[in-house]
């Protein structure tokens, strides 16, 4: 009877292979020689990765770190995690900023930002790192700060500035002051962000001097420390060349005197701790209500959503740190959304552009992953995925691996210029959330097409196989070689292979040293350098950092057709 | 053979005011209303959201919360009774039990009183009475002489008489003053002359008692009953020797190591007793058992159902509530002598809230967790509920364990197994000192006498804060209690996120995300191990969130790290795995005056500590949030009340002056007086205590100055 009743059930169950909807197969051989090496090769990436976060997680070294907790003071990372609500997560941006930019360590550009909630409200902080430099701001050091207020404008995020610092780095201050996007800049954006009502909140937890001094009194709201927080236009030293005066630092602009007579400060703290107590409080009482523009986009979001099928830390094992290898993206995508489930879109046309819809953490996205190189139809199946997204208010998400646009005479004949302005038209002007992962490479147009920096994406972060240049190396060498070799017939001298050879070398040594990951981070064009198999948890937090504000209407400009 | 006889003197019960409250009044309402019986109860204004009020019927508030206006005034209570149309009173124990005024008053005025005749409750009140009628009626009692011939000759008689050794005692004063312990005959005389100048001295009159001492005292009690046809029985023995504050605290049926005849012969002598005032209801004989001589002799009389009582259920398989309604009714006794049963054994702990430390002192307040276990193996009799308040006004009883088992053994190991899982928190208990005691050795054989807790003191009150082991201990502890409350955060701030829901959940994710780096938290518990004995440690823990969800806890003194893994199960319970070992753990968290107070129970552990809420703010001009905590900090010479309480005596006036250690003020809280003493010689200032007046504790009584 058993053999009856399970022959039956196969008959009517088991013939049929089960079809779930959009659901991606698992697709990766983990048997296979490609993933082991692939495997091995990040893992070192990786490792090398932790070893320079360590690096600079650590601060400005022992003496110096040594010398903040004499003070009582915390460093600044552990400070974001006392105003952060216990137990949340904590987007940090761009942790290796700086990293061998100048002839000394400025461990994360001596200035940590990132996202996390307060009391529920996501808030951008900006914290000095006292221990470098004294945290003086370098032009990296800016512009990370300038970064950090330009997220939180375009996301709409109050702003907090644990402010301990000694201002502008003076002996670059032609680097750091003067220019459009210099120390100035921070004010204005103050200025500009507390106009929209996104509230603007500083800490004085140590020094602010000169310009700094600028940070809590463009503040809505200000808190300061006593005996470790001070402001002032000019110190001790600088007055007593001025004027003559003798007057110590906390006389001079202590937390006493800002709250009790100048008004410079709003909130006096007993200690660090009730400082950083004060300045949660302050976030408890803003009101977003009735700002339309503050609302948050949430909207159909599914809190019941499934985790991938796929174990996430395969994902160090499917990208290639050899560029040149193909892979499916689809094996990507099937272990950042939720359930595996990716409903393509276009599947069968300009294939080596994958398009569909997915959640992430039940939130929607629409995403745009290369699978080769961009022809005409890949170029205007993007422009449309794009512009069905912006028409419903779904969030793109662009995992980039592309090495360009198809060239050659055919290409050119069929438009691809037009076919590419078409999507860059698209890209530029969509106005959803727009998060930016460089899964490989990232070459020429195609990083426009594909939301490079350029093009404001919400978020951009790199994995660290990544590679960002114009053109390949090898290309560049060769097309400057060819120039060369014109030239030095030109002058009529004989380029012998061994020096071509040489000069080719030089070529690709500075592209592979200026496309690598450390070198893009370390300037800031990007927001980061992340682990593989952080990827579906850093999208999460930043389509939702994204979604902190009401939704945009996208306008297009003159689409050439 | 009893004979059935139509019951036609006064109608059936159908309705019954219990005039008690706590645990007792819970109990009577179960079989009162099994048998189909209807329930008033009686509450004062303190007790009017009380468990026993919730489970009656009905209820009548009888006054105010002070005791003798409420559940000590007879005449309300008995006008309560008649308002509710009821029959009958049950007065449980305590309280106007034993008042043959009540008992009368019930009778006078119709009322059935579910108890002993009012006749037998005045003749076993007056324990000099009690003690000749029952010496008359030939039950043994302790040998003396209570003569008023106190020539010397005569009294050496008298003593080699009764056998040494032998007590020697003023008949007036008090407190051990003039007492002599006498050995051998050849000491008696230098000690009886020595006993009579000292009372002479004391209390102006040298009239001198004697009576045997009695080295190693066991107190065995005997439950009886009887019913209105003149039928005793008794229930067999309840040993409840263990007892401090001379309350019992452990006791067992039957008692144990004690002979069959011994145990036959004990139940004689109390059916005897019980006839000779003509006794019907539940009772219990009293006895003193010398185990050095294997004699016992009478002591006392108690005319109610006993707080022990159940302990006799469980090893006859009856109820005695129920056999109180049939005997009030006219009915015969259930059960002859010969068919009670005697099955296995049975113990009962008394779970109080009191200050072990400080000498047993009542202690009060909220119950802000109360996990009792539960299982069909146990019997918890409790008044009490989570959330409710243990007053000074009343008994500071929190419940009653009881088990029962097989033998005597089995049911010890139960009752260890219970008390581990016995939850309490927001005030202190007895539970860890009851624990002490299941595990003494000595209790384990049953070598039980009246001195037990004295002679073992060294073993139970040992302060093991010090203990290496015991530090490890609530390290361990420390970081259970860490990563189940950092887990459970996690569980309810995934679920509900703050800030009313507008934020997605995975903010709060566990473990929470850090760019290639670990989340880490601290938290600083302090630690005792009881409430307020010992020094207090503080544990500073380092926890890192790991990738897995598990939690790497280190502390600051460089021990070991502990990992951790904590689910949260449901409520207080957590399962942990930490260094390899899986177990439950329950943990019970509230917040007062700014601290967080934890509890976790963990296999027999039982850790407690406390966490600073808010910051440590340095006084300052600026600060306009100043904390007021009532600090320790009073002037030396100070003396605070050391428990809530009534004031019933002062003794001396304000600005005069006192030596050492002489009493001052007399306080008395829940039934138990306290005196309370000069700290040093000098002057007292700022007495205002005035008797009857309620002080709260800690509060300034006076001080002592030299000036």
């Amino acid at each position: 009877g058993r053999r009856k009743a399970s022959w039956i059930c196969s008959n009517l169950f088991g013939t049929r292979r089960a079809f779930s909807f959009g659901v991606l197969p698992d697709a990766v051989d983990r048997n296979s020689h490609v993933f082991a090496a692939n495997s091995t090769s990040m893992q070192d990436l990786i490792s090398e990765l932790q070893s320079h976060v360590q690096r600079v997680v650590a601060g400005g070294g022992p003496e110096a770190v040594k010398r903040n907790r004499s003070r009582n003071k915390l460093l600044p990372r552990e400070r974001i995690d006392r105003l952060l609500d216990p137990g949340s997560s904590f987007l940090e941006l761009s942790q290796l900023a700086g990293h061998d930019l100048y002839g000394e360590p400025l461990p994360s550009a001596g200035i940590v930002t990132g996202i996390g909630p307060v009391h529920g409200q996501l808030c951008m902080f900006v914290a000095n790192d006292p221990t470098v430099k004294g945290g003086t701001y370098y032009p990296i050091t800016v512009k990370k700060h300038l970064r950090a207020q330009e997220i939180a404008a375009q996301c709409k995020l109050p702003c907090i500035y644990l402010v301990d610092s000694g201002g502008a780095f003076l002996p670059k201050q032609a680097d750091v002051f003067p220019d459009k996007e210099n120390f100035g800049r921070i004010f204005y954006n103050q200025a500009v962000m507390s106009s929209e009502g996104i509230p603007q909140i500083a800490l004085v937890l140590g020094s602010c001097t000169a310009g700094g001094a600028y940070i809590p009194a463009m503040a809505d709201e200000s808190v300061m420390v006593k005996g470790n927080g001070t402001i002032f236009l000019a110190g001790p030293p600088l007055v007593k060349a001025a004027t003559g005066e003798e007057v110590s630092a906390e006389d001079l602009g202590g937390a006493a005197v800002h709250c009790k007579t100048s008004g410079v400060s709003d909130y006096f703290a007993q200690d660090e701790l009730h400082g950083l107590a004060l300045g949660r409080n302050i976030i408890k009482n803003l009101h977003m209500a009735g700002k339309d523009v503050l609302q948050n986009g949430l909207k159909n979001i599914n809190y019941e959503y499934k985790e991938p099928l796929y174990d996430a830390n395969e994902l160090r094992s499917i990208a290639p740190t050899d560029l040149k290898q193909q892979f499916d993206i689809r094996s990507v995508i099937a272990r950042i959304v939720d359930g595996s489930e990716f409903d393509e879109f276009k599947k069968l046309y300009g294939s080596t552009l994958v398009t569909g819809f997915a959640r992430i953490f039940g939130q929607p996205v629409g995403i745009i992953g290369n699978n080769g190189i961009l022809f005409n139809e890949s170029a205007l199946k993007g422009a449309h995925f794009i512009e069905i997204c912006t028409q419903r208010n779904i969030p793109l998400v662009f995992l980039q691996n592309i090495t360009g646009f198809m060239v050659g005479s055919r290409s050119e004949a069929g438009g691809i210029a037009k076919s590419g302005a078409k999507m860059v038209m698209a890209v530029s002007c969509a106005k959803v959330p727009k998060i930016t992962i460089i899964i490989g490479g990232s070459f020429g147009a195609g990083n426009y097409a594909m939301c490079g920096r350029a093009y404001n994406p919400n978020f951009m972060f790199l994995w660290p196989n990544a590679r960002i240049s114009v053109m390949g190396g090898a290309q560049a060498a060769g097309v400057l070689a060819q120039i060369e070799k014109a030239n030095k017939k030109k002058q009529g001298i004989q380029w012998i292979k061994e020096e071509e050879e040489k000069f080719k070398e030089k070529v690709v040594e500075a592209y592979e040293r200026e496309g690598c990951p450390y070198y893009s981070t370390a300037r800031l064009w990007d927001d980061g350098i992340i682990d593989p198999a952080d990827t579906r948890k850093v999208i999460g937090l930043c389509i939702s950092a994204s979604l902190n504000r009401a939704t945009q209407d996208t306008k297009y400009g003159v689409f050439r057709m | 053979r009893y004979v059935l006889e139509p019951s036609s003197r006064s109608k059936r019960i159908e309705k019954v005011l219990i005039a008690n409250r706590g645990e007792i009044a819970c109990r009577i309402i179960r079989t009162v209303k099994r048998l189909g019986i209807r329930t008033v109860a009686i509450y004062s204004d303190a007790d009017k959201d009380a468990l026993h009020v919730a489970k009656a019927d009905e209820a009548f508030r009888v006054g105010p919360a002070q005791a003798r206006f409420s559940y000590l005034n007879g005449p309300t209570i008995v006008d309560a009774a008649l308002r509710s149309g009821a029959q009958a009173v049950h007065p449980g124990y305590g309280f106007l039990s034993e008042s043959a005024d009540f008992a009368q008053l019930c009778e006078d005025k119709g009322l059935t009183f579910i108890g002993p005749p009012a006749s037998a409750i005045r003749d076993m009140g007056d324990k000099s009475a009690s003690k000749r009628i029952m010496g008359a009626a030939g039950v043994p009692l302790v040998p003396g002489y209570h003569g008023n011939e106190q020539d010397i000759d005569k009294m050496k008689l008298e003593a080699d008489k009764i056998g040494y050794p032998i007590l020697i005692k003023p008949t007036h004063g008090g407190g051990g003053k003039g007492m002599r312990i006498v050995h051998t005959p050849d000491e008696f005389v230098e000690s009886f002359l020595a006993a009579q100048r000292e009372a002479a001295a004391s209390f102006g009159v040298n009239t001198i008692l004697l009576e045997k001492y009695i080295t190693r005292p066991r107190h065995i009690e005997v439950q009886i009953f009887g019913d209105k046809h003149g039928n005793v029985v008794h229930l067999y023995e309840r040993d409840c020797s263990v007892q401090r504050r001379h309350q019992k605290i452990i006791e067992e049926a039957p008692a144990p190591n004690v002979s069959t005849d011994f145990r036959a012969h004990l139940g004689e002598a109390a059916v005897s007793a019980a006839k000779a005032v003509n006794y019907y209801n539940a009772g219990t004989v009293e006895f003193i058992v010398d185990t050095v001589s294997g004699q016992f002799y009478f002591m006392e009389m108690n005319t109610r159902l006993q707080v022990e009582h159940p302990v006799t259920e469980m090893i006859v398989g009856q109820d005695l509530v129920e056999w109180q309604i049939h005997v009030a009714n006219g009915e015969v006794l259930p059960l002859s002598q010969s068919q009670i049963p005697i099955l296995g054994h049975a113990f009962e702990a008394r779970i109080y809230a009191e200050n072990v430390p400080k000498g047993f002192l009542p202690a009060t307040g909220v119950l802000h967790h109360y996990h009792v276990p539960d299982s069909s193996a146990v019997r918890v009799e409790t008044g009490v509920k989570e959330g409710d308040t243990v007053s000074m006004h009343y008994d500071p009883m929190i419940a009653k364990l009881v088990v029962w088992e097989q033998n005597r053994a089995a049911a010890l190991v139960k009752l260890k197994d219970c008390l581990s899982k016995f939850q309490v928190a927001g005030l202190p208990t007895n539970i860890n000192f009851l624990q002490k005691l299941a595990n003494h050795q000595a209790f384990e054989s049953g070598n039980v006498e009246t001195h037990f807790i004295e002679n073992y003191k060294d073993d139970l009150f040992v302060d093991s804060t010090n203990s290496k082991e015991a530090y490890e201990a609530a390290r361990l502890g420390a970081s259970l209690v860490a990563a189940c409350l950092i887990e459970k955060e996690h569980f309810t701030l995934a679920r509900n996120p703050p800030g009313g829901g507008s934020l997605h959940p995975i903010w709060y994710a566990s473990p929470p995300f850090r760019v290639h780096h670990q989340a880490k938290r601290t938290m600083e518990l302090e630690w005792d191990n009881e409430y307020g004995s010992g020094i207090s440690k503080i544990l500073k823990l380092t926890i890192t969130h790991q990738a897995d969800g598990k939690y790497l806890i280190e502390t600051e003194d460089g021990s070991p790290v502990h990992e951790v893994k904590a689910t949260y199960v449901k409520q207080h319970s957590f399962r942990v795995e930490a260094d390899g070992v899986t177990n439950d753990v329950n943990i019970a968290v509230y917040t007062k005056d700014q601290i967080r107070h934890i509890h976790i129970w963990q296999g027999s552990h039982h850790h407690y500590f406390r966490e600073k809420l808010g910051l440590d703010l340095s006084e300052d001009e600026e600060s306009q949030h100043k904390p007021k905590f009532e600090t320790s900090a009073h002037p030396q010479g100070t003396v605070v009340a050391p428990m809530a309480g009534l004031v019933v005596k002062v003794l001396v006036n304000d600005k005069t002056r006192v030596e050492e250690g002489q009493p001052v003020i007399v306080l008395e809280a829940m039934k138990m007086e306290h005196v309370v003493k000069a700290p040093s010689s000098g002057f007292v200032h700022g007495l205002q205590a005035k008797v009857g007046e309620q002080v709260s504790d800690g509060s300034v009584l006076f001080s002592v100055k030299d000036q």
